[in-house]
């Protein structure tokens, strides 16, 4: 599947739920089920500041594409990272940098990613796609 | 700080309500709109919003240096605005009020001020573990510049200042104490008189951050003695980007301007400037008289409705909201003094304030959520912030259950 294409069927599974309570119960049950990161990589080096919740983010490298783990701790805020990272991860560089990411927008969730937020989620998409340039251009050369 | 007359018949809220088209139409999510930010900011009652307009279509002109009409009309209102605010406070003089943006622009001018003529290396500035940013950053910047050292006053657990750590700490290198009036994060109500009693027995002066005290009850200046006092016009119910310092006049006319523009000149040339006198030494650059005039129309709101009234309405609705909370399994009050005003900080488990911040907001209450710009105080707390309620006149009883209902649903989605 391509980010693309992860997008639309996460679009498509929010559509379901009716209103606001119901999307982010589903956010908190993604936040609170997924390991999201190994112990060993919530260093200082991985984290991302936000104002008021802090995230953390992990980036591997395997057979040409990207693998990203990560947390924070606010578990909305893991709920997010953790669909960010669903959509984002196990796909080349390339492709990382070059999609649009418009599913946080088109389920309703655009405010979490506004610079004003300061829930560090904005700052992680940036972070991801700087990795995925910065591999691109290591794969350059 | 005077008390409350026993005898104040209780107030109308919902007439009040009326008189704020803001509570009347806003609606979060399709939800009706809790607001319980108010330390934040107030929202702004019809007649501050009917005087900014009328400024703006009938008399808008700059003030002060004018000979049309219009300017001596506007220079007339603005005037008029500072003996409004100096009543308020019951000033001795109009020239001891100061317009400036607010709050922190007030505490600004008088650390910049009254630092450079009076702090030495080797000085000390007395602050409180307690206070918001506003009045640690300008201390600390001014100490830093003059050599001089920020101590701190201590609290306890319950978030009240300790006042045996005070006495020992007001020695003879303090030569300013600045505290709140009213803690922005915990709500605690500071014994702020006895503490200007033991500064001025030992000539020390007080600075008042009141940013949380004037919507909330009578502060008289002449019977409290502090030797400023600074607010903001948004957090009573007035516009943004008006505010007030109070300075006693021999203070402000002992200290040199803190900004130099238009309107704080007496005469200019190249080789050198002689200022104006007070308050217009302090106000330099065309000031925001829409703002001060909108401030007024807000003052006089609140002294129709009675401050008195105000106080003891949002005393109920604070030992009301106190009660209900603390039925909600897990929670945790963040500040428990004896005497406090208006904000309620709380935490509920382990639950991120964030979290449960969003999930009120998505049940159409709006609360702060975070560190409430006094991130030491977090520190020494150990948290990284909590949900902050705050309370003003035309909240009601109803406001606080959908709050204690929304926390109790959001704290069980959360757990």
């Amino acid at each position: 599947m391509t980010i693309k294409e992860k997008q639309d069927e996460l679009i498509a599974d929010f559509s379901l739920m009716e209103n606001w309570m119901d999307k982010y119960e589903y956010i908190i049950q993604l936040g609170k089920e997924l390991p999201l990161i190994d112990e060993q990589y919530k260093t200082d080096d991985n984290l991302i500041k936000g104002c008021q919740s802090r995230v953390w983010l992990h980036t591997e490298l395997k057979d040409g594409k990207l693998f990203f783990t990560g947390d924070s701790d606010a578990v909305i805020t893991k709920g997010l990272v953790s669909l960010m990272i669903s959509a984002l991860s196990g796909h080349t560089p390339k492709e990382i940098a070059e999609t649009e990411i418009y599913f946080i927008d088109a389920i309703g969730l655009r405010n979490h990613l506004s610079p004003t937020r300061s829930n560090g989620l904005l700052s992680m998409l940036k972070q991801m796609k700087m990795y995925a340039v910065a591999y691109m251009a290591k794969q350059a050369n | 700080m005077n008390h409350i007359s026993a005898i104040a018949p209780p107030l109308d809220v919902a007439r009040i309500r009326k008189d704020f088209p803001l509570l009347q139409q806003a609606t979060v999510y399709g939800l009706p709109l809790v607001y319980l930010d108010n330390a934040a900011t107030t929202q702004k009652p019809q007649v501050v919003l009917d005087t900014l307009e009328q400024y703006y279509t009938g008399y808008n002109s700059n003030v002060h240096r004018g000979v049309h009409q219009l300017s001596q009309q506007a220079t007339e209102a603005y005037e008029l605005a500072r003996k409004t605010v100096a009543a308020y406070l019951n000033a001795e003089h109009t020239q001891e009020i100061i317009f400036t943006k607010g709050t922190t622009d007030s505490i600004n001018l008088v650390a910049s001020s009254y630092g450079r003529k009076f702090l030495q290396p080797g000085d000390a500035v007395l602050i409180s573990a307690m206070e918001h940013h506003s009045n640690i950053v300008p201390w600390q910047m001014i100490c830093e510049e003059r050599g001089a050292e920020l101590k701190v006053i201590p609290i306890n657990e319950r978030g009240e200042l300790r006042m045996d750590a005070f006495s020992q700490l007001l020695d003879e290198r303090v030569k300013i104490v600045a505290v709140t009036c009213v803690s922005n994060t915990l709500g605690t109500i500071n014994p702020v008189k006895d503490i200007i009693a033991q500064a001025h027995a030992r000539n020390i002066p007080v600075l008042l951050d009141a940013a949380q005290g004037v919507q909330h009850m009578a502060i008289d200046v002449q019977e409290l003695q502090p030797d400023f006092l600074a607010f903001s016009g948004h957090k009573i119910y007035g516009p943004t980007g008006i505010g007030v310092l109070y300075g006693k006049q021999e203070w402000l006319e002992k200290m040199p301007p803190y900004q130099g523009g238009g309107d704080m000149i007496k005469t200019v040339t190249f080789a050198r400037t002689t200022y104006n006198e007070l308050p217009y030494k302090f106000e330099a650059g065309t000031p925001h008289v829409a703002g001060a005039i909108g401030l007024e129309a807000a003052l006089n709101y609140v002294k129709l409705v009675g401050i008195d009234k105000i106080q003891q309405w949002e005393e109920q609705l604070q030992d009301y909201a106190l009660q209900a909370l603390q039925q909600v399994e897990g929670l945790r009050l963040i500040g428990q003094a004896a005497h406090r005003a208006a904000s309620i900080s709380f935490l509920v488990g382990d639950i991120h304030p964030y979290d449960l911040g969003e999930l009120l907001d998505k049940q159409g209450i709006a609360v702060r959520t975070g560190h409430h710009c006094t991130e030491p105080l977090m520190d020494l707390f150990g948290i990284p912030g909590t949900v902050r309620a705050s309370l003003s006149m035309y909240n009601t009883f109803e406001d606080i259950d959908k709050l204690v209902a929304a926390v109790h649903k959001a704290a069980a989605m959360l757990r």
